[in-house]
């Protein structure tokens, strides 16, 4: 048999695939990476290539409403992760550990965050703040915040617990009864023997309510206030009418932004793994 | 030991239950509750709302205007998580057979653009797609357009595969990643083509999680709102935009939530479709 015939099931070998495999790559990456160049043109019309410059970085950096809107974004994401992980890892072990009435049911009802179109929170999300429990607007900053945060938690929580409640299926229940045998309290035992099984699913779920949190626009479109604006707001605003290289550069700030932290945060994870697999 | 019951330990389940609890039906289902009463509601003066049980903004979403606009968005979604598998599966089957350090760099390359915030993907989209964009420069080149490739339902149905592609391939993957090998190699040993054996052997054993992922791409497309609304024309709107004006322009709000909760009827009816197929499988292989 010749080198050169790949075993049977590599699919990765063979050219067909190779060249499929290379459109799609074209198809994911090229609008983004055009993107990306035109943010160093310096032609405003953003068609012809007509040399390198930082100009429009320099527009954003000074654009006050568009860094007010990126630092909204990202504290909004911020507080609604924490929230939301502490949220999402005690639902976790509550449904993982008891059993209640009415079980399926809220089960069922926690999931549908999950499922619910995001339109139809986004509405729901407008109505609720706006007939039922209105968010005063002349709070101070970060409070001013308060109704797309409290909306965020609700649609990154039920992920988090997701994500926790299948990494304490593998938790062996011996060790913390152990832990109990030698004394520990009820609360020793969680934070000292659960909570660090449960932390590479604590870092993915909070990673994955941060980007959520970051990416969504509906929903904030929905909930925010004239006063309080999001990055995804704000470039919806700008991009509506027409494409300008102001909107590349903020763009490919976000896009890096974004993909450092999950680069961060899978490496945190791995080694989390990592440690834990060979501790054991 | 199992689940234990709630009623023995009393504190550590108020401790871990209550807030979560709390922060889903404060913050969820109350809102969702208000937005169903109000289904059932008409407008009366320009802010206030009469719930009075009428049936009357159900009874609208029958006109023509609106049931095209749910056929469309049906078949949108349809035709984009159609297009998904189409263009997603060979990916997966690729990624599944790689070797580990060439899967990790495929599934970052799916993923990559995945995490990319979905307004800055659209947008990226609409100056590709524009008639001075780099699309129609290239068509130039060989003497072919410009073509109107932005504002219409073609710009639609092409932004929805390109946003909820990785949706489809990553379920793909791990349906794909779980098959016995050795009954596909057995398969092209005993003769069948590959084609013959993907078609044979892998779809018929990773049906349940091809559906999973079908469903997982239909029910975002069904509700997409930004995609139609940045880089479809005035004919392409989907559900959501025409929920949107209720809700903003148009200050209907009892009919779109009529329009909402029928979205919502609609996802649960997928979700149900898909859970009984899997099941009668399930039952067919016992």
């Amino acid at each position: 048999m010749s080198k050169s015939r790949p075993a049977p099931l590599d699919y990765l070998a063979r050219w067909p695939l190779r060249l499929w495999i290379g459109l799609v790559a074209l198809f994911l990456y090229a609008p983004l990476v055009t993107l990306i160049a035109f943010s160093f043109n310096e032609s405003r019309r953003n068609i012809v290539w007509t040399g390198f410059t930082l100009d429009w970085y320099g527009a954003v950096v000074n654009d006050g409403d568009l860094l007010e809107a990126f630092g909204n974004s990202l504290t909004i994401a911020a507080l609604s992760t924490v929230i939301s992980v502490i949220l999402g890892a005690l639902i976790a072990v509550a449904m993982w550990r008891f059993r209640f009435p009415l079980k399926p049911a809220f089960e069922g009802a926690l999931a549908l965050p999950i499922v619910v179109p995001e339109i139809c929170m986004g509405v729901a999300m407008l109505v609720f703040f706006s007939r039922v429990m209105p968010w005063p607007t002349d709070l101070p900053w970060p409070l001013d915040l308060g109704a797309i945060i409290i909306a965020h938690i609700s649609f990154s929580f039920p992920f988090v617990a997701v994500i926790v409640r299948a990494r304490l299926a593998s938790f062996n229940r011996e060790l913390e009864e152990a832990a109990k045998d030698l004394g520990a309290s009820e609360w020793r035992a969680f934070i000292d023997v659960l909570v660090p099984h449960m932390r590479p699913a604590l870092i993915a779920g909070g990673l994955l309510a941060f980007t959520l949190s970051l990416d969504d626009f509906v929903i904030t479109f929905f909930t925010a206030g004239p006063d309080t604006v999001t990055f995804p707001v704000k470039v919806y605003s700008m991009v509506r009418f027409s494409v300008t290289p102001e909107v590349n550069a903020a763009s490919t700030m976000l896009i890096v932004v974004t993909v450092l932290l999950t680069a961060i945060g899978l490496r945190l994870q791995g080694r989390d793994i990592a440690k834990l697999e060979g501790g054991q | 030991m199992t689940e234990q019951p709630a009623s023995k330990a009393h504190a550590a389940f108020a401790t871990t239950f209550l807030a979560p609890a709390f922060w889903l039906i404060a913050f969820f289902l109350v809102p969702l509750g208000i937005i169903w009463a109000y289904s059932f509601g008409r407008t009366v003066g320009l802010t206030e709302i009469a719930i009075d049980g009428t049936f009357a903004n159900y009874a609208r979403i029958a006109d023509p205007v609106y049931v095209e606009v749910f056929v469309k968005s049906i078949a949108y979604a349809a035709l984009t998580t159609l297009l998904c598998l189409v263009v997603g599966f060979p990916v997966a089957l690729a990624i599944t057979f790689a070797s580990d350090r060439a899967k990790i760099w495929l599934l970052l390359l799916i993923m990559l653009p995945f995490w990319t915030n979905l307004l800055v993907r659209t947008y990226a989209l609409m100056a590709v797609l524009r008639t001075e964009g780099f699309v129609n420069d290239m068509l130039g080149w060989v003497g072919v357009g410009p073509l109107p490739l932005l504002h219409n339902n073609f710009a639609v149905v092409f932004g929805l595969v390109y946003v909820n592609l990785p949706f489809l391939v990553l379920p793909l993957y791990s349906a794909l990643d779980r098959l016995d090998r050795s009954l596909l190699e057995a398969s092209l040993d005993l003769g069948a083509g590959h084609l013959r054996t993907i078609f044979e052997i892998v779809v018929p054993l990773a049906l349940p999680g091809i559906l999973s992922g079908l469903l997982i791409t239909f029910i975002p497309a069904l509700g997409s709102y930004l995609t139609p609304d940045l880089l479809g024309g005035p004919d392409s709107q989907m559900i959501a935009n025409v929920i949107e004006r209720q809700f903003k322009r148009a200050n209907d709000w009892p009919f779109g939530a009529a329009l909402s909760f029928i979205l919502m009827y609609l996802t649960f009816i997928a979700i149900a479709v898909q859970a009984v197929v899997t099941r009668r499988r399930e039952a067919l292989a016992r």
